[in-house]
């Protein structure tokens, strides 16, 4: 799709001479004070900072300033609280069953960080920490990490099991073993590319169709455009911090119950 | 893939933003940034929910789960108190009606008593009468019968002494006597 893009940008460079596209600028990690191109070390506070602390303030604003009543019968703002525990909870719950439930409030924590950067990346001008490979990694490499001590402290060697498939017929057993373990070690990889991969393909689409609005015969197909795309992408948000917590419990699952 | 969208970046720039690689993902130089950021946030979102939030929510869903259940609890005790009052109510209205069916046997067969006395007390009232009646014309009849011979005994001592005989009294009554007698 990438290429596609590209050739079409090429095109209208040569046409139109005069549009300039910047679908990348919206990633670019600047400092949130000082000159731009000052140099960002690990502890400047930045646009990622920035947008982190926001995302964080939603939680905060959502779980417990909405829940402050702590009501019976809810306000809107503790329904919706409510909602978002019920739901994750309830994941948690049915993925890895009740052991997993010690495990909640981290999945919570990446569930809910995932859920608002997304959507506060959607917001005009907005920066989207969660398009980033260097978070999503860390995100996913913590899962890993943390899923694969899980699994060897709850069941020692037995969590080799995992690999060991007891239902295949002895000979396949080191073969299946094998694409096992490689598929496990894939497993931080596409957790963590899959997410960003999805934020940064939209956001990009949606600046690449905003350069065509400068040509003013283009304009009205390129407003519709980004509206779909935009549209997309509010499903997209919510789907793909769905989709990172929903294999984050998969994977906490595997680490209690390693039999197949 | 990578690789082309920064080329293509850069030509479609013109330069514009010369420094730097196109995709600002793989700029490595800003990732200790964003990693040190973005745990500091991870850990202020997971202090936050396991100290406040989560502990509050998950205690208001566990009492509002407790809350519906006495209610529903509640409501069954109530729905179980009304069937009850049903069922007395149902009980005192079949007393009622029994009670009703009985008093209402009761003065039929007093009024019954009542009237029986009263009939006999009429009947042996109208006896009375009947019995008085009865012998005031028996007394009328047999005046009446007594006449009937006197005058009898009259009228044949005047018919023999108009055919000149001298009528013994006496005899002339016997006659007559007997000949009513015989009729009678």
């Amino acid at each position: 799709m990438a290429t596609e893009t590209v050739a079409v940008v090429d095109g209208h460079v040569e046409e139109a001479g005069g549009l300039v596209f910047h679908p990348f600028d919206q990633f670019e990690i600047k400092p949130l004070f000082g000159e731009i191109g000052d140099p960002v070390s690990w502890y400047t506070i930045s646009n990622a900072t920035f947008w982190m602390a926001l995302a964080a303030l939603c939680v905060v604003l959502l779980l417990v300033i909405g829940t402050r009543g702590r009501a019976v019968i809810p306000t809107r703002v503790q329904s919706a609280a409510e909602l978002v525990y019920g739901f994750v909870y309830k994941m948690v719950e049915d993925v890895t069953g009740k052991e997993g439930l010690k495990y909640f409030p981290w999945i919570m924590t990446l569930f809910l960080f995932i859920l608002f950067s997304n959507y506060l990346g959607l917001l005009p001008l907005a920066f989207t920490p969660t398009s980033h490979i260097a978070v999503t990694a860390v995100l996913a490499l913590g899962v890993f990490i943390s899923v694969t001590v899980i699994g060897f402290m709850k069941n020692g060697m037995a969590f080799l099991g995992l690999f060991w498939m007891k239902e295949a017929p002895l000979f396949l057993r080191p073969v299946i073993a094998i694409i096992e373990v490689i598929s496990y070690f894939v497993r931080p990889v596409s957790h963590s590319i899959r997410l960003a991969g999805n934020l940064v393909a939209g956001h990009a689409m949606i600046k690449v169709f905003a350069g065509f609005a400068a040509i003013a015969a283009i304009s009205p197909l390129s407003v519709v455009a980004i509206t779909a795309i935009y549209g997309l992408e509010v499903l997209v948000a919510g789907i793909q911090a769905y989709v990172f917590t929903i294999l984050t419990c998969i994977y906490l699952k595997d680490a209690l119950h390693p039999s197949h | 893939m990578a690789t082309e969208i920064i080329t293509a970046d850069e030509v479609v720039v013109h330069g514009a933003e010369a420094a730097g690689p196109g995709m600002p993902q793989l700029d490595v130089s800003s990732f200790p940034n964003q990693i040190f950021w973005l745990l500091v946030t991870l850990g202020v979102i997971y202090f936050v929910l396991s100290r406040f939030a989560l502990p509050r929510i998950g205690a208001v869903l566990a009492e509002r789960a407790g809350t519906i259940t006495n209610d529903i609890a509640a409501a069954e005790e109530l729905r179980h108190r009304a069937r009850e009052a049903e069922t007395a109510y149902d009980k005192a209205l079949a007393d009622a009606r029994t009670e009703a069916n009985r008093i209402v046997a009761e003065t039929k067969a007093q009024i019954q008593a009542d009237l029986d006395v009263e009939m006999e007390k009429a009947d042996a009232q109208i006896a009375a009468k009947t019995a008085e009646s009865q012998k005031a014309i028996d007394e009328i009849r047999d005046n009446a019968a007594r006449n009937v011979s006197e005058v009898a005994r009259d009228v044949a001592r005047e018919i023999v002494s108009a055919f000149g005989a001298d009528a013994d009294a006496k005899k002339v009554d016997a006659a007559v006597d007997a000949k009513l007698g015989e009729r009678a």
